[in-house]
Protein backbone atom coordinates (compact mmCIF):
# COMPACT_ATOMS: atom_id res chain seq x y z
CA UNK A 1 0.00 0.00 0.00
CA UNK A 2 1.50 3.61 -1.09
CA UNK A 3 0.70 6.91 1.47
CA UNK A 4 -0.41 8.72 -1.27
CA UNK A 5 -1.26 8.07 -4.87
CA UNK A 6 -1.07 11.39 -7.34
CA UNK A 7 -3.63 10.59 -10.01
CA UNK A 8 -2.56 12.80 -13.07
CA UNK A 9 1.44 13.41 -13.77
CA UNK A 10 0.70 17.20 -14.93
CA UNK A 11 2.82 20.14 -13.15
CA UNK A 12 0.40 19.55 -10.26
CA UNK A 13 0.80 15.98 -10.20
CA UNK A 14 4.43 16.16 -9.70
CA UNK A 15 4.84 18.91 -7.53
CA UNK A 16 2.62 17.29 -5.47
CA UNK A 17 4.26 13.80 -5.63
CA UNK A 18 7.87 15.94 -4.41
CA UNK A 19 6.25 17.10 -1.84
CA UNK A 20 4.74 14.14 -0.36
CA UNK A 21 7.87 12.17 -0.52
CA UNK A 22 10.18 14.94 0.89
CA UNK A 23 7.43 14.70 3.90
CA UNK A 24 8.98 10.85 4.13
CA UNK A 25 5.65 9.28 2.57
CA UNK A 26 5.75 6.40 -0.38
CA UNK A 27 4.31 7.56 -3.31
CA UNK A 28 2.47 6.50 -6.80
CA UNK A 29 2.51 8.48 -9.72
CA UNK A 30 -0.19 6.96 -12.03
CA UNK A 31 -0.32 9.07 -15.66
CA UNK A 32 -2.28 8.11 -18.98
CA UNK A 33 0.21 9.21 -21.31
CA UNK A 34 3.57 8.06 -22.09
CA UNK A 35 5.01 10.88 -20.29
CA UNK A 36 5.17 13.33 -17.44
CA UNK A 37 4.48 16.76 -17.71
CA UNK A 38 0.66 16.92 -18.74
CA UNK A 39 0.00 19.81 -20.84
CA UNK A 40 3.04 21.48 -19.92
CA UNK A 41 4.93 19.19 -23.22
CA UNK A 42 3.38 21.28 -26.11
CA UNK A 43 3.48 24.70 -23.77
CA UNK A 44 6.99 25.41 -26.22
CA UNK A 45 6.18 29.72 -24.68
CA UNK A 46 8.24 30.99 -22.28
CA UNK A 47 7.07 33.05 -19.14
CA UNK A 48 6.68 30.36 -17.10
CA UNK A 49 8.78 29.43 -13.49
CA UNK A 50 9.36 33.16 -12.99
CA UNK A 51 7.58 33.23 -9.62
CA UNK A 52 8.95 29.39 -8.39
CA UNK A 53 12.41 29.41 -10.25
CA UNK A 54 12.54 33.42 -10.83
CA UNK A 55 13.47 32.71 -14.65
CA UNK A 56 11.52 32.35 -17.58
CA UNK A 57 11.45 28.61 -18.47
CA UNK A 58 9.32 27.39 -21.28
CA UNK A 59 7.06 24.52 -20.55
CA UNK A 60 8.77 21.57 -21.04
CA UNK A 61 11.62 23.17 -19.29
CA UNK A 62 9.80 23.62 -15.96
CA UNK A 63 8.19 20.16 -16.27
CA UNK A 64 12.00 18.87 -16.69
CA UNK A 65 12.90 20.63 -13.67
CA UNK A 66 10.34 18.39 -12.03
CA UNK A 67 10.75 15.41 -13.53
CA UNK A 68 14.12 15.50 -12.68
CA UNK A 69 13.14 15.64 -8.62
CA UNK A 70 10.44 13.23 -9.34
CA UNK A 71 13.75 10.80 -10.62
CA UNK A 72 16.18 12.01 -8.17
CA UNK A 73 13.42 11.00 -5.04
CA UNK A 74 13.06 7.72 -6.29
CA UNK A 75 9.69 8.47 -6.71
CA UNK A 76 7.40 5.42 -8.70
CA UNK A 77 6.14 6.36 -11.49
CA UNK A 78 3.28 4.07 -13.68
CA UNK A 79 2.87 5.56 -17.34
CA UNK A 80 0.11 4.59 -19.80
CA UNK A 81 -1.91 3.86 -17.18
CA UNK A 82 -5.54 4.36 -17.10
CA UNK A 83 -7.65 4.55 -13.73
CA UNK A 84 -10.86 3.37 -14.41
CA UNK A 85 -12.58 3.55 -10.64
CA UNK A 86 -11.93 4.46 -7.32
CA UNK A 87 -13.14 2.76 -4.30
CA UNK A 88 -13.17 3.98 -0.49
CA UNK A 89 -12.91 1.21 2.19
CA UNK A 90 -12.32 1.51 6.08
CA UNK A 91 -8.87 2.66 6.20
CA UNK A 92 -7.53 2.80 2.52
CA UNK A 93 -8.77 3.65 -1.18
CA UNK A 94 -8.94 0.72 -3.94
CA UNK A 95 -7.75 2.18 -7.08
CA UNK A 96 -8.20 -0.12 -9.87
CA UNK A 97 -6.22 0.71 -13.08
CA UNK A 98 -5.84 -0.56 -16.73
CA UNK A 99 -2.40 -0.70 -18.48
CA UNK A 100 -0.83 -2.69 -21.13
CA UNK A 101 -0.31 -5.58 -18.50
CA UNK A 102 -3.72 -5.72 -17.93
CA UNK A 103 -6.44 -4.54 -15.15
CA UNK A 104 -4.65 -4.16 -11.33
CA UNK A 105 -5.53 -2.44 -8.01
CA UNK A 106 -3.34 -0.34 -6.27
CA UNK A 107 -4.38 0.59 -2.54
CA UNK A 108 -3.59 3.65 -0.59
CA UNK A 109 -3.93 5.46 2.46
CA UNK A 110 -4.97 8.79 0.68
CA UNK A 111 -5.30 10.05 -2.94
CA UNK A 112 -4.37 13.21 -4.79
CA UNK A 113 -6.43 14.13 -7.62
CA UNK A 114 -4.37 16.08 -10.35
CA UNK A 115 -6.42 15.00 -13.15
CA UNK A 116 -6.16 19.03 -14.96
CA UNK A 117 -8.72 19.98 -17.44
CA UNK A 118 -10.28 19.32 -21.19
CA UNK A 119 -11.33 21.68 -23.57
CA UNK A 120 -14.58 22.59 -24.37
CA UNK A 121 -15.13 21.42 -27.98
CA UNK A 122 -16.83 22.98 -31.07
CA UNK A 123 -20.30 20.88 -29.88
CA UNK A 124 -20.13 22.56 -26.25
CA UNK A 125 -20.70 26.05 -27.67
CA UNK A 126 -23.20 25.56 -30.02
CA UNK A 127 -21.64 26.45 -33.94
CA UNK A 128 -24.36 25.32 -36.86
CA UNK A 129 -23.39 23.65 -39.88
CA UNK A 130 -21.31 20.45 -41.38
CA UNK A 131 -18.73 18.67 -39.01
CA UNK A 132 -15.32 19.89 -41.29
CA UNK A 133 -12.03 18.85 -40.67
CA UNK A 134 -10.16 22.12 -40.02
CA UNK A 135 -11.87 22.68 -36.62
CA UNK A 136 -9.79 21.86 -33.82
CA UNK A 137 -9.36 23.11 -30.06
CA UNK A 138 -6.52 25.24 -29.51
CA UNK A 139 -4.75 22.35 -27.03
CA UNK A 140 -5.08 20.61 -30.15
CA UNK A 141 -3.62 22.48 -32.74
CA UNK A 142 -0.89 23.13 -30.36
CA UNK A 143 -0.37 19.28 -29.90
CA UNK A 144 0.11 18.97 -33.80
CA UNK A 145 2.35 22.05 -34.23
CA UNK A 146 4.94 21.20 -31.09
CA UNK A 147 4.41 18.30 -30.77
CA UNK A 148 3.90 16.05 -33.98
CA UNK A 149 5.61 18.86 -36.14
CA UNK A 150 2.82 19.43 -38.69
CA UNK A 151 0.93 22.91 -39.24
CA UNK A 152 -2.80 22.16 -39.04
CA UNK A 153 -4.34 25.31 -41.03
CA UNK A 154 -2.73 27.86 -43.62
CA UNK A 155 -5.32 30.47 -42.80
CA UNK A 156 -7.66 30.66 -39.64
CA UNK A 157 -9.51 32.46 -37.14
CA UNK A 158 -9.24 31.61 -33.51
CA UNK A 159 -12.92 31.92 -31.33
CA UNK A 160 -12.19 33.09 -27.72
CA UNK A 161 -9.52 35.18 -26.30
CA UNK A 162 -8.18 32.72 -23.97
CA UNK A 163 -4.42 32.21 -23.49
CA UNK A 164 -4.19 29.24 -25.02
CA UNK A 165 -5.98 30.81 -28.13
CA UNK A 166 -3.76 33.68 -28.39
CA UNK A 167 -0.77 31.48 -27.96
CA UNK A 168 -1.83 29.66 -30.79
CA UNK A 169 -2.17 32.59 -32.84
CA UNK A 170 1.34 33.65 -32.69
CA UNK A 171 2.37 29.90 -33.06
CA UNK A 172 0.50 29.92 -36.15
CA UNK A 173 1.80 32.84 -37.37
CA UNK A 174 5.64 32.31 -36.97
CA UNK A 175 4.74 28.85 -38.18
CA UNK A 176 3.48 30.74 -41.89
CA UNK A 177 -0.17 30.72 -41.14
CA UNK A 178 -2.44 33.45 -41.50
CA UNK A 179 -4.58 34.20 -38.63
CA UNK A 180 -7.38 35.98 -40.14
CA UNK A 181 -8.44 37.41 -36.48
CA UNK A 182 -9.53 36.95 -32.72
CA UNK A 183 -12.80 36.61 -31.86
CA UNK A 184 -14.57 37.00 -28.30
CA UNK A 185 -17.93 37.01 -27.60
CA UNK A 186 -17.50 38.54 -24.79
CA UNK A 187 -16.63 42.60 -24.41
CA UNK A 188 -13.60 42.09 -22.77
CA UNK A 189 -10.84 39.54 -23.37
CA UNK A 190 -10.32 36.19 -21.37
CA UNK A 191 -6.59 35.89 -21.58
CA UNK A 192 -3.58 37.94 -19.69
CA UNK A 193 -3.74 41.44 -20.59
CA UNK A 194 0.48 40.68 -21.87
CA UNK A 195 -0.82 38.09 -24.11
CA UNK A 196 -2.78 40.45 -26.46
CA UNK A 197 0.42 42.21 -26.29
CA UNK A 198 2.95 40.00 -27.26
CA UNK A 199 0.47 37.52 -29.22
CA UNK A 200 -1.62 39.59 -31.10
CA UNK A 201 -0.59 43.30 -31.11
CA UNK A 202 3.32 42.19 -32.20
CA UNK A 203 1.70 40.53 -34.98
CA UNK A 204 -1.04 42.68 -36.36
CA UNK A 205 -3.59 40.18 -35.21
CA UNK A 206 -6.87 41.97 -34.94
CA UNK A 207 -9.03 41.03 -31.95
CA UNK A 208 -12.59 41.24 -32.47
CA UNK A 209 -15.02 41.86 -28.92
CA UNK A 210 -18.73 41.02 -28.82
CA UNK A 211 -18.06 38.60 -31.89
CA UNK A 212 -18.52 35.00 -32.22
CA UNK A 213 -18.67 32.39 -34.99
CA UNK A 214 -21.97 31.72 -36.26
CA UNK A 215 -21.82 29.08 -38.67
CA UNK A 216 -19.07 26.74 -40.29
CA UNK A 217 -19.25 25.49 -44.11
CA UNK A 218 -17.34 23.12 -46.22
CA UNK A 219 -17.05 19.10 -46.90
CA UNK A 220 -14.77 16.90 -46.10
CA UNK A 221 -12.56 20.54 -45.34
CA UNK A 222 -13.63 23.76 -43.64
CA UNK A 223 -13.61 26.22 -46.30
CA UNK A 224 -15.34 29.26 -44.94
CA UNK A 225 -16.79 30.40 -41.37
CA UNK A 226 -19.95 32.83 -40.61
CA UNK A 227 -18.89 35.51 -38.18
CA UNK A 228 -21.54 37.72 -36.45
CA UNK A 229 -21.42 41.08 -33.64
CA UNK A 230 -23.37 40.14 -30.54
CA UNK A 231 -25.54 42.35 -28.49
CA UNK A 232 -24.70 42.89 -24.76
CA UNK A 233 -26.52 39.79 -23.81
CA UNK A 234 -24.48 37.36 -26.08
CA UNK A 235 -27.27 37.01 -28.54
CA UNK A 236 -26.23 38.12 -32.61
CA UNK A 237 -27.09 40.89 -34.49
CA UNK A 238 -29.22 39.93 -37.07
CA UNK A 239 -27.67 41.59 -40.34
CA UNK A 240 -24.39 42.19 -38.85
CA UNK A 241 -23.14 38.36 -40.25
CA UNK A 242 -20.08 38.03 -42.32
CA UNK A 243 -18.42 35.44 -44.28
CA UNK A 244 -14.31 34.44 -44.27
CA UNK A 245 -13.18 32.06 -45.83
CA UNK A 246 -10.64 30.31 -44.18
CA UNK A 247 -9.88 26.06 -43.73
CA UNK A 248 -8.99 26.43 -39.75
CA UNK A 249 -11.03 27.63 -36.77
CA UNK A 250 -8.99 27.17 -33.72
CA UNK A 251 -11.52 27.19 -30.40
CA UNK A 252 -10.05 28.99 -26.93
CA UNK A 253 -13.14 28.66 -25.42
CA UNK A 254 -12.45 27.54 -21.77
CA UNK A 255 -11.55 24.40 -19.89
CA UNK A 256 -13.28 22.36 -18.17
CA UNK A 257 -11.74 21.02 -14.47
CA UNK A 258 -11.97 16.52 -15.00
CA UNK A 259 -13.18 15.75 -12.10
CA UNK A 260 -15.30 12.59 -13.19
CA UNK A 261 -13.50 10.57 -10.67
CA UNK A 262 -13.61 12.64 -8.03
CA UNK A 263 -17.45 12.28 -8.21
CA UNK A 264 -17.65 8.78 -8.19
CA UNK A 265 -16.11 8.94 -4.82
CA UNK A 266 -19.12 11.70 -3.73
CA UNK A 267 -16.18 14.61 -3.88
CA UNK A 268 -18.71 17.98 -3.67
CA UNK A 269 -17.99 20.40 -6.34
CA UNK A 270 -18.30 23.93 -6.12
CA UNK A 271 -20.28 25.27 -8.64
CA UNK A 272 -18.11 28.30 -9.21
CA UNK A 273 -14.90 26.59 -9.60
CA UNK A 274 -16.55 23.68 -11.15
CA UNK A 275 -13.23 21.99 -9.00
CA UNK A 276 -14.09 20.26 -5.50
CA UNK A 277 -14.28 22.15 -2.52
CA UNK A 278 -11.29 21.92 -0.60
CA UNK A 279 -9.92 23.25 2.47
CA UNK A 280 -6.24 25.15 3.39
CA UNK A 281 -4.97 21.57 2.94
CA UNK A 282 -6.10 20.97 -0.18
CA UNK A 283 -8.17 18.11 1.11
CA UNK A 284 -11.77 17.58 -0.28
CA UNK A 285 -14.89 16.82 1.27
CA UNK A 286 -14.07 13.05 1.26
CA UNK A 287 -11.86 12.13 3.54
CA UNK A 288 -8.03 11.78 2.82
CA UNK A 289 -8.51 12.83 -0.97
CA UNK A 290 -7.16 15.90 -1.98
CA UNK A 291 -6.87 17.84 -5.14
CA UNK A 292 -5.28 20.63 -6.79
CA UNK A 293 -4.00 22.33 -9.82
CA UNK A 294 -6.32 22.92 -12.78
CA UNK A 295 -8.56 20.02 -11.64
CA UNK A 296 -9.03 22.62 -8.79
CA UNK A 297 -9.35 25.38 -10.40
CA UNK A 298 -8.21 26.67 -13.76
CA UNK A 299 -5.29 28.50 -12.97
CA UNK A 300 -3.56 30.89 -15.12
CA UNK A 301 0.12 30.48 -14.03
CA UNK A 302 1.53 27.27 -13.60
CA UNK A 303 3.84 28.61 -10.59
CA UNK A 304 0.40 28.64 -8.48
CA UNK A 305 -0.37 25.48 -9.64
CA UNK A 306 2.87 24.39 -8.30
CA UNK A 307 2.16 26.07 -4.93
CA UNK A 308 -1.00 25.03 -4.58
CA UNK A 309 0.04 21.20 -5.31
CA UNK A 310 2.73 20.88 -3.19
CA UNK A 311 0.26 22.01 -0.02
CA UNK A 312 -2.02 19.11 -1.16
CA UNK A 313 1.02 16.58 -1.32
CA UNK A 314 2.44 17.84 1.91
CA UNK A 315 -1.13 17.29 3.39
CA UNK A 316 -1.91 14.08 1.90
CA UNK A 317 1.34 12.98 3.02
CA UNK A 318 0.62 13.87 6.91
CA UNK A 319 -2.80 13.09 7.15
CA UNK A 320 -3.36 11.15 9.87
CA UNK A 321 -6.90 10.43 9.58
CA UNK A 322 -8.34 11.84 12.22
CA UNK A 323 -11.52 14.31 11.06
CA UNK A 324 -10.90 18.27 11.94
CA UNK A 325 -13.92 20.83 13.14
CA UNK A 326 -13.87 23.30 9.74
CA UNK A 327 -15.12 26.70 9.00
CA UNK A 328 -16.93 27.73 6.13
CA UNK A 329 -15.70 30.66 3.89
CA UNK A 330 -18.06 32.43 1.50
CA UNK A 331 -17.25 35.07 -0.92
CA UNK A 332 -18.99 38.26 -2.61
CA UNK A 333 -18.09 39.99 -5.92
CA UNK A 334 -16.04 36.76 -6.76
CA UNK A 335 -15.71 34.83 -9.89
CA UNK A 336 -14.56 31.99 -7.61
CA UNK A 337 -12.22 31.46 -4.06
CA UNK A 338 -10.29 28.87 -3.41
CA UNK A 339 -10.10 27.43 -0.27
CA UNK A 340 -13.93 26.87 0.66
CA UNK A 341 -13.63 25.69 4.31
CA UNK A 342 -10.36 26.24 6.65
CA UNK A 343 -9.74 23.73 9.93
CA UNK A 344 -9.95 25.09 13.11
CA UNK A 345 -6.71 27.09 14.73
CA UNK A 346 -4.90 29.68 13.61
CA UNK A 347 -3.00 29.47 10.10
CA UNK A 348 -0.99 31.19 7.48
CA UNK A 349 -3.34 30.08 4.36
CA UNK A 350 -3.00 31.32 0.86
CA UNK A 351 -6.23 31.72 -1.09
CA UNK A 352 -6.87 32.37 -4.82
CA UNK A 353 -9.77 34.41 -6.29
CA UNK A 354 -10.71 36.01 -9.76
CA UNK A 355 -12.71 39.27 -9.27
CA UNK A 356 -16.19 39.23 -10.50
CA UNK A 357 -16.01 42.67 -12.85
CA UNK A 358 -12.91 44.68 -14.40
CA UNK A 359 -12.50 46.75 -11.34
CA UNK A 360 -10.22 49.69 -11.33
CA UNK A 361 -9.74 50.24 -7.76
CA UNK A 362 -10.55 47.36 -5.13
CA UNK A 363 -10.81 46.49 -1.33
CA UNK A 364 -10.86 43.00 -0.09
CA UNK A 365 -12.78 42.71 3.66
CA UNK A 366 -13.34 39.67 5.87
CA UNK A 367 -15.64 39.14 8.03
CA UNK A 368 -16.14 36.20 11.00
CA UNK A 369 -19.67 35.43 11.91
CA UNK A 370 -21.01 38.62 10.31
CA UNK A 371 -21.18 39.98 13.45
CA UNK A 372 -18.70 43.09 13.05
CA UNK A 373 -17.49 45.60 10.69
CA UNK A 374 -15.46 43.78 7.75
CA UNK A 375 -11.99 44.04 8.28
CA UNK A 376 -9.83 45.47 5.32
CA UNK A 377 -7.22 42.76 4.15
CA UNK A 378 -6.03 44.47 1.29
CA UNK A 379 -6.62 47.14 -1.82
CA UNK A 380 -6.13 46.18 -5.07
CA UNK A 381 -5.29 48.47 -8.51
CA UNK A 382 -6.76 46.74 -12.12
CA UNK A 383 -8.34 43.81 -11.25
CA UNK A 384 -9.43 41.53 -13.81
CA UNK A 385 -11.14 38.62 -14.29
CA UNK A 386 -8.55 36.90 -16.54
CA UNK A 387 -6.14 36.98 -14.26
CA UNK A 388 -5.81 35.21 -10.51
CA UNK A 389 -5.27 36.64 -7.38
CA UNK A 390 -3.47 35.38 -4.51
CA UNK A 391 -3.15 36.84 -1.16
CA UNK A 392 -1.84 35.69 2.07
CA UNK A 393 -3.75 35.50 5.37
CA UNK A 394 -3.52 34.75 9.19
CA UNK A 395 -6.48 33.32 10.05
CA UNK A 396 -7.33 31.99 13.63
CA UNK A 397 -11.08 30.31 13.01
CA UNK A 398 -13.08 28.10 15.20
CA UNK A 399 -15.25 25.06 13.84
CA UNK A 400 -18.62 26.25 12.91
CA UNK A 401 -17.41 29.84 11.85
CA UNK A 402 -18.49 32.06 8.87
CA UNK A 403 -15.66 33.59 7.31
CA UNK A 404 -17.07 36.30 4.48
CA UNK A 405 -14.59 37.50 1.60
CA UNK A 406 -15.76 40.77 -0.08
CA UNK A 407 -14.86 42.67 -2.85
CA UNK A 408 -15.83 45.97 -3.49
CA UNK A 409 -15.12 48.62 -5.79
CA UNK A 410 -15.32 50.06 -9.43
CA UNK B 1 1.69 57.69 -23.80
CA UNK B 2 0.38 54.12 -22.45
CA UNK B 3 2.06 50.44 -22.53
CA UNK B 4 1.44 46.85 -21.47
CA UNK B 5 4.77 45.62 -19.70
CA UNK B 6 5.16 42.33 -20.94
CA UNK B 7 7.88 41.28 -18.74
CA UNK B 8 6.01 39.18 -16.22
CA UNK B 9 2.52 38.02 -15.85
CA UNK B 10 1.50 41.23 -13.88
CA UNK B 11 1.75 43.13 -16.87
CA UNK B 12 1.31 46.18 -15.21
CA UNK B 13 -0.31 49.31 -17.92
CA UNK B 14 2.69 51.49 -17.97
CA UNK B 15 2.28 55.18 -18.35
CA UNK B 16 5.17 57.25 -20.12
CA UNK B 17 6.23 60.77 -20.54
CA UNK B 18 9.19 62.21 -22.27
CA UNK B 19 10.49 64.30 -20.19
CA UNK B 20 12.53 67.86 -21.10
CA UNK B 21 15.97 66.23 -21.13
CA UNK B 22 14.47 63.18 -23.12
CA UNK B 23 14.07 60.80 -20.50
CA UNK B 24 11.67 59.26 -19.75
CA UNK B 25 9.41 59.18 -16.87
CA UNK B 26 7.52 55.98 -16.43
CA UNK B 27 4.78 55.38 -13.57
CA UNK B 28 2.55 52.21 -13.09
CA UNK B 29 5.36 49.69 -13.27
CA UNK B 30 5.07 47.18 -9.91
CA UNK B 31 8.60 46.55 -10.03
CA UNK B 32 11.74 48.46 -11.77
CA UNK B 33 11.23 45.69 -14.58
CA UNK B 34 8.94 47.90 -15.81
CA UNK B 35 11.23 50.99 -16.36
CA UNK B 36 13.74 48.57 -18.61
CA UNK B 37 10.99 47.30 -20.29
CA UNK B 38 9.71 50.87 -21.51
CA UNK B 39 13.11 52.43 -22.26
CA UNK B 40 14.08 49.34 -24.01
CA UNK B 41 10.46 49.44 -25.94
CA UNK B 42 10.52 53.11 -26.97
CA UNK B 43 14.54 52.85 -28.32
CA UNK B 44 14.83 49.07 -29.31
CA UNK B 45 12.31 46.46 -28.75
CA UNK B 46 13.38 42.82 -27.64
CA UNK B 47 11.50 39.90 -27.50
CA UNK B 48 12.34 36.59 -26.69
CA UNK B 49 10.97 33.84 -29.01
CA UNK B 50 10.09 29.78 -28.92
CA UNK B 51 9.88 27.31 -31.79
CA UNK B 52 10.61 23.88 -32.28
CA UNK B 53 13.27 22.33 -34.34
CA UNK B 54 13.27 18.68 -36.68
CA UNK B 55 14.76 15.41 -35.48
CA UNK B 56 15.41 12.42 -37.29
CA UNK B 57 14.09 10.62 -34.53
CA UNK B 58 10.62 9.16 -35.13
CA UNK B 59 9.55 9.34 -31.58
CA UNK B 60 10.40 12.93 -30.99
CA UNK B 61 9.48 14.75 -34.46
CA UNK B 62 9.97 18.00 -33.54
CA UNK B 63 11.55 19.38 -30.28
CA UNK B 64 11.12 22.85 -28.31
CA UNK B 65 13.77 25.06 -28.19
CA UNK B 66 14.16 28.86 -27.16
CA UNK B 67 16.49 31.79 -27.35
CA UNK B 68 18.56 32.32 -23.82
CA UNK B 69 17.97 36.31 -24.44
CA UNK B 70 16.06 38.25 -26.50
CA UNK B 71 16.56 39.24 -30.13
CA UNK B 72 15.55 42.71 -31.54
CA UNK B 73 11.73 42.42 -32.43
CA UNK B 74 12.28 42.62 -36.16
CA UNK B 75 14.04 39.35 -36.20
CA UNK B 76 11.42 37.10 -35.11
CA UNK B 77 10.65 35.86 -38.67
CA UNK B 78 14.55 35.77 -39.35
CA UNK B 79 15.27 33.01 -36.47
CA UNK B 80 12.34 31.16 -37.38
CA UNK B 81 13.69 30.34 -40.77
CA UNK B 82 16.72 30.05 -38.93
CA UNK B 83 15.50 27.26 -37.21
CA UNK B 84 13.80 25.40 -39.97
CA UNK B 85 17.38 24.51 -41.68
CA UNK B 86 18.20 22.54 -38.93
CA UNK B 87 17.92 18.45 -38.06
CA UNK B 88 19.21 17.22 -34.91
CA UNK B 89 20.93 14.16 -35.69
CA UNK B 90 21.73 13.14 -31.75
CA UNK B 91 20.19 13.21 -28.34
CA UNK B 92 20.54 17.19 -27.47
CA UNK B 93 20.90 17.12 -23.41
CA UNK B 94 18.28 19.80 -21.51
CA UNK B 95 19.21 23.70 -22.36
CA UNK B 96 21.97 22.21 -24.63
CA UNK B 97 22.73 24.78 -27.38
CA UNK B 98 21.36 24.11 -30.84
CA UNK B 99 22.19 27.01 -32.68
CA UNK B 100 25.47 28.82 -31.05
CA UNK B 101 26.05 32.83 -30.91
CA UNK B 102 22.55 33.33 -32.90
CA UNK B 103 23.10 36.41 -35.64
CA UNK B 104 26.28 37.29 -33.69
CA UNK B 105 24.20 38.20 -31.09
CA UNK B 106 26.56 36.54 -28.26
CA UNK B 107 23.14 34.12 -27.44
CA UNK B 108 22.24 30.64 -27.81
CA UNK B 109 19.09 28.60 -29.32
CA UNK B 110 18.92 25.78 -26.52
CA UNK B 111 16.82 22.54 -26.12
CA UNK B 112 13.55 22.15 -24.33
CA UNK B 113 13.69 19.13 -23.37
CA UNK B 114 16.30 16.46 -22.30
CA UNK B 115 16.06 14.33 -25.65
CA UNK B 116 17.64 11.22 -24.03
CA UNK B 117 15.27 10.63 -21.65
CA UNK B 118 12.61 11.50 -23.87
CA UNK B 119 13.54 8.84 -26.41
CA UNK B 120 14.23 6.41 -23.58
CA UNK B 121 10.91 6.40 -22.19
Amino acid sequence: MYDVVVIGGGPSGLAAAVEAKKEGASVLIIEREAMLGGILKQCIHDGFGLIRFGKKLSGPEYAELYIKEVKDLGIETRLQTFVTSIKKNQDEFEITVTSSIGMSVIAAKTIVLSTGCRERTARQVFIHGTRPVGVYTAGTAQNFVNHLGYLPVKKCVILGSGDIGLIMARRLTLEGAKVVGVYEIKCTPSGLTRNIHQCLKDFDIPLYLSHTVTRVFGEPRLTGIEVAEVDQFMKVKPGTEKYIECDGLILSVGLIPENELAETIGVKIDQKTKGPEVNEKMMTSVEGVFSCGNALHVHDLVDYVSEGSATAGKNAAKYAGVKEKEAIVSSEGMLSLVPQRITEGEHEIIFYFRTLCDRKKATLTITVNGNEEGKTVKKYTNLLPPEMERVKLKLNVKGGDKVHFKLEGE
Amino acid sequence: MEMVCIACPNGCRLSIEKKEDGSLLVSGNKCPKGVAFANEEMLAPKRSVCTTVRTIYKKLPAVPVRIDGEIPKEKIFDFVQETKKIVLDRPYSFQEAVIENLFDLGINVICSVDMNRLIGE
